[in-house]
């Protein structure tokens, strides 16, 4: 039973792709494209992709968002010798750990990975992506909005492209505000009277839902200004009691000790009903929230409109909540091709109008500002132009914010730290307290110096 | 003298033949109801739309009927990526399953029934081994693998399943109490070899013991998820569990396509094949031994 | 009989007799081979690890035995493992003593439908984990569940099974639905081992039905018994799946050190220390490995054979 392994299929077949590239570039013209090694000394020109992208080859590509298939699709017809093996590893943390044991591995990582914002810095630091400043894309900087593009930055070294956004954004069930008699809270205060006044009216419903979340925590106590991690190099400060943080802790904690949210997760069967039958009232999160409303809660379909996320003191603040973007792996053998397919997913009209198509909210400054983009007025939300409101929230992100150089594993202790407070109604400052407790030690046995 | 036995033993309460007891089967029908209430849930929801499920009570249908909708979207799914998932099981669980059983089996007996060097060894080692965690044990094996350049192959989910420690102490048990050591020496006074007396004396024998370990190696395979996640990159090569969780997990993040419905339907069908190998296995369980070869 | 064979042998008996019989290992041998890539290299590998950190910053370094006494002294650790230790205390025999009712009840004959419910109680056993958490999701659900209808029923919150006082509970009873069945036929094929014959000199003695599981059905299955508890032991001590798959239900009370197992996992795939993690579950295997031992010892001490 003799079985050729896939792997050693698609290596060779690599290996024969990136020789031929190699034999090409050596004997034709122009820049130093070597034997697809991942050192290759790019000259900080685009040429050399755009010359893989001609001679073609094979890459793998690892993504779970829905558009994906089309755009690949779309790409190889686009650039005929090139063949993208689409692979769906998994959903982000699925798709880290498997990212992870092949870097370990040294083998069976894809050439074009999928990766969260929060996750950039951890496989950044790892040196687990090609540097792509080499390749000239420093020259997309203005294509993006400052946040997503500082994402996926690191000083001068440029780990990936960004594909979607995230500012946050209020969604709310304007049924349920309409029948309990409240406005759209614009501060948080209103948004604490508003919870009260709703769960009042019907103690079924609850203005939002929350038994503790890292990517929303984060977001919001980077809406509060705060910035509790920074890195320079191996140097990590970490002070989850910064004002920022106690900003928010303080606000929500009102909401945490009177049990004004409802005690259930996001993405669960409860949460997708609620959402569709008003016992949810709101959602404080990213932009990219209408496709799956439209998706996930097609009950609701009528009665969900957007407004500007509530701020503390009435400037308009927002922060990123999720969204990521692709990078190219270490361990390509043909990075050159790799960029180039990263390039046209990320950079190019056909691709982001694909990737629109399916219901994602971009994070190139072009569509977002484009006509078409903010006269959309889809019939979920009454008619009403969403994205003039998320495009507007993409502006007010709050500057300065960075993730932990540890943030999967940050976000994967936050249920056993800040959860307890959740949990037995206490407060929040303790849990953040316990969280960071929890991550300088974990940071320190890693090597960081950590808080020094 | 068996027979007149057996006359006698009639007229009174006869434990070879006795009467249906009532009270069993109000027990056991009340336990097949706790056994039941999950499955009939499954069962029930099988046939809703993705909007129904979240709309209806758990354990009645909903407004629609959707079935047959469902039986039909989920085999054809991404180009019947399914079907492909079910084709992946299938190997999964002949080669290993029918691997493991052999495998165990042909082990359990030699501990049985043969006193050889490091007899005593074997059994602590291999218990030893399955006490430790295997989440711990899952980077290694992954590392392992991957320098063999098994990763993402099938041969890295049917390898590791063709241990069954279990079913090695099951045989071992089962050969130990039910292969008479003297039917051996009978058969090798008359010249049979040893892996033909296995085959075919031994075996029948063993066969209770080897149906229950074939069963339980069936369904562990046919379920087998952690490790073929680990091993698995490539969706081409997922067994259904595997395939069946991340169409559960398309509902999550941006963008995302929620087909509950589909994963439903999905599992569902999953645990079709297995009620079928039980009923196809079942028929192996005799009442009794009577190992006629032996009786003096 | 036996020596009267051996005596008949003469003289190539005398000589397998002194010469060392390893016919044993062609049977055991291809099971041992596979064992050992399987289980016995990661294994080895597990323990070179546990002797050894690396970092995220750093590279690897030998640590000696700074592993072992870290996990000796954290107490996320024993909070994991006195928990699963109390689950196993409870749980095993509830299973167990189930499991070897219904097995008892399928055997006896009086069963009217016996092989409809055999298929019944193993089903459970066949449903895999990603199902097995939207059953029990929706069965548990306090919001929309069958709880939230038994509780609204009853006009109060009856059932709380997400509460940290219950959640061992709820747990418990996945558990327990899942492996009745399988227990269940350890039994029941157990049973089947035993030759009709000795009912029938039961039946001749006057035997009546429990006399006759309590004299002949119980011993004899006391292998299986054995077997079944270590297995149910050492399935107790790594408990694992059902606490993970109600996780996303219950994010703060299943903590990521839930379970030594869970903790092991955590540490191995969230966090990337793989040698920590080596170290717990090296740990809980001597453990492990030596409480199933002394039930082993005690279980065959009084073997009928």
């Amino acid at each position: 039973m003799k079985h050729i392994p896939s792997t050693a299929t698609r290596r060779a077949l690599t290996a024969l792709a990136a020789g031929t590239v190699a034999a090409i570039a050596l004997a034709g013209c122009s820049a130093g494209a070597d034997d697809g090694g991942s050192e290759s000394a790019g000259d900080g020109s685009f040429d050399s992709i755009e010359a893989a992208l001609e001679t073609g080859g094979e890459i793998t590509y690892w993504s779970w968002t829905p558009s994906a298939e089309a755009q690949v699709a779309a790409f190889e017809e686009a650039y005929p010798n090139v063949k993208v093996n689409l692979v769906n590893a998994g959903t982000n943390n699925e798709e880290y750990t498997k990212l992870q044991n092949a870097i370990k591995a040294g083998s069976g990582a894809p050439d074009v990975v999928q990766v969260e914002y929060y996750a950039f810095p951890q496989f950044a630091l790892t040196d687990a992506f090609v540097d792509l400043s080499q390749y000239g894309f420093g020259d997309f900087e203005d294509d993006y909005t400052a946040s997503t593009w500082n994402s996926v930055t690191d000083g001068d070294a440029i780990y990936g492209l960004p594909q979607d956004s995230g500012p946050m954004a209020l969604f709310y069930n304007k049924t349920v505000f309409d029948a309990a008699g409240v406005a759209v809270p614009t501060t948080w205060d209103e948004y604490y009277e508003a919870a009260k006044a709703i769960h009042a009216a019907d103690p079924n419903a609850y203005i939002t839902n929350d038994i503790g979340d890292a990517g929303f925590a984060t977001s919001m106590i980077w809406q509060a200004g705060g910035q509790p991690f920074t890195t320079s190099g191996t140097d990590v400060t970490l002070d989850l009691q910064d004002d920022g943080s106690k900003k928010w802790a303080d606000n929500w904690n009102r909401l945490v000790e009177e049990d004004l949210l409802a005690p259930y997760g996001s993405w669960s069967d409860e949460w997708f009903r609620g959402l569709g039958d008003g016992s949810l009232a709101t959602l404080v999160i990213g932009a990219w929230m209408p496709g799956n409303l439209i998706s996930g809660a097609p009950d609701g379909s009528g009665d969900w409109r957007v407004a500007p996320m509530p701020t503390y003191d009435g400037t308009a603040a927002t922060a990123e909540n999720g969204g990521g973007g692709q990078a190219v792996t270490k361990q390509s053998e043909n990075p050159e091709l790799a960029a180039g397919f990263l390039w046209w997913l990320n950079n190019s009209e056909e691709s982001i109008s694909t990737f629109l198509e399916s219901g994602g909210f971009p994070s190139t400054t072009a569509e977002l500002s484009s006509e078409e983009f903010l006269s959309d007025a889809p019939e979920y939300f009454g008619g009403q132009k969403i994205n003039e409101v998320l495009a507007a929230a993409a502006d007010d992100v709050v500057e300065g914010w960075n993730y932990l150089p540890y943030q999967v594993y940050a976000n994967s202790i936050f249920g056993d730290t800040v959860g307890q407070s959740y949990q037995n109604g206490t407060d929040l400052n303790e849990g953040l307290t316990a969280w960071q407790d929890a991550l300088v030690e974990y940071g320190d046995s890693q090597g960081f110096s950590v808080n020094k | 003298m068996a027979l007149a036995f057996h006359r006698q033993a009639t007229k009174r309460h006869d434990p070879m033949n006795p009467r249906n007891s009532n009270t069993l089967l109000i027990v056991m029908i009340v336990y097949a109801l706790y056994t039941l209430v999950p499955l009939v849930w499954l069962l029930f929801s099988s046939t809703k739309t993705q909007a129904g499920l979240f709309s209806s009570f758990g354990l009645w249908f909903s407004d629609d009927f959707a079935f047959f909708d469902n039986l039909v979207a989920t085999f054809s799914y991404r180009d019947g990526i399914f079907l492909r998932w079910l084709g992946n099981t299938l190997l999964y669980v002949v080669v290993g399953a029918g691997g493991a059983t052999l495998l165990a089996t042909m082990a359990g007996y030699g501990l049985a029934k043969y006193r050889f060097p490091g007899r005593r060894a074997v059994f602590a080692v291999v218990l030893g081994a399955v006490a430790v965690p295997g989440t711990a044990l899952a980077v290694p094996t992954f590392l392992l693998f991957s320098e063999l350049g098994l990763t993402n192959t099938p041969w890295a989910v049917i390898i590791p399943s063709l241990i069954s420690p279990f079913g090695l102490y099951l045989i071992w048990v089962f050969a130990t109490e039910s292969v008479p050591t003297e039917l051996l020496e009978a058969a090798r006074i008359d010249g049979a070899g040893e892996f033909r007396t296995f085959f075919t004396i031994s075996m029948r024998l063993l066969a209770p013991g080897i149906v229950t370990v074939a069963l339980f190696t069936v369904v562990a395979t046919w379920n087998n998820y952690f490790l073929p996640l680990i091993m698995l990159s490539d969706p081409d090569w997922y067994p259904l569990t595997v395939g069946l969780n991340q169409w559960s997990n398309q509902a999550i993040g941006a963008g995302s396509q929620p087909i509950y419905n589909l994963v439903i339907m999905g599992s569902l069908l999953t645990i079709i094949p297995i009620v079928i190998a039980f009923l196809l296995l079942q028929r192996f369980w005799q009442s009794g031994l009577t190992a006629g070869s032996v009786k003096q | 009989m036996t020596t009267d064979f051996t005596a008949t042998l003469g003289r190539s008996g005398i000589r397998r007799r002194e010469k060392r019989d390893w016919r044993g290992w062609a049977f055991v041998g291809p099971f041992m081979v596979v064992f050992a890539l399987v289980f016995l290299t990661p294994l080895a590998y597990a323990m070179y690890l546990s002797f050894f950190q690396e970092k995220l910053i750093g590279g690897t370094a030998f640590v000696g035995l700074d592993n072992y006494v870290r996990a000796l002294t954290d107490p996320q650790f024993w909070e994991a493992f006195g928990r699963v230790l109390i689950f196993l205390v409870i749980q095993v025999p509830i299973m167990l003593v189930l499991a070897l009712g219904a097995a008892l009840a399928l055997d006896s004959a009086r069963l009217r439908g016996a092989s409809f419910f055999r298929i019944l109680i193993f089903l459970p056993y066949a449903v895999p984990a990603v199902v097995a958490v939207l059953m029990w999701g929706y069965i548990y659900g306090d919001q929309f569940g069958l709880t939230a209808n038994f509780n609204d029923l009853l006009g109060f919150e009856a059932l709380t099974p997400f509460a940290k006082e219950w959640m061992l509970v709820s747990i418990g009873n996945i558990v327990t639905w899942e492996f009745v069945g399988y227990n269940m036929l350890i039994f029941y094929s157990s049973l089947k081992t035993i030759p009709t014959d000795m009912y029938e000199a039961a039946s001749l003695d006057g035997a009546g039905a429990w006399r006759t599981i309590f004299s002949i059905k119980i011993p004899s299955v006391r292998g299986a018994l054995v077997i079944a508890s270590i297995f149910s032991i050492i399935g107790s001590f790594q408990l694992f799946n059902e606490p993970n798959i109600l996780r996303p239900l219950a994010p703060n009370v299943i903590t990521t050190y839930f379970t030594p197992n869970m903790y092991a996992y955590n540490l191995s795939f969230a966090g990337q220390q793989f040698n920590y993690a080596a170290t717990i579950a090296i740990i809980m295997g001597i453990i492990t490995a030596v409480i199933a031992y002394v039930v082993q010892l005690r279980g065959s001490k009084t073997e009928v054979r």
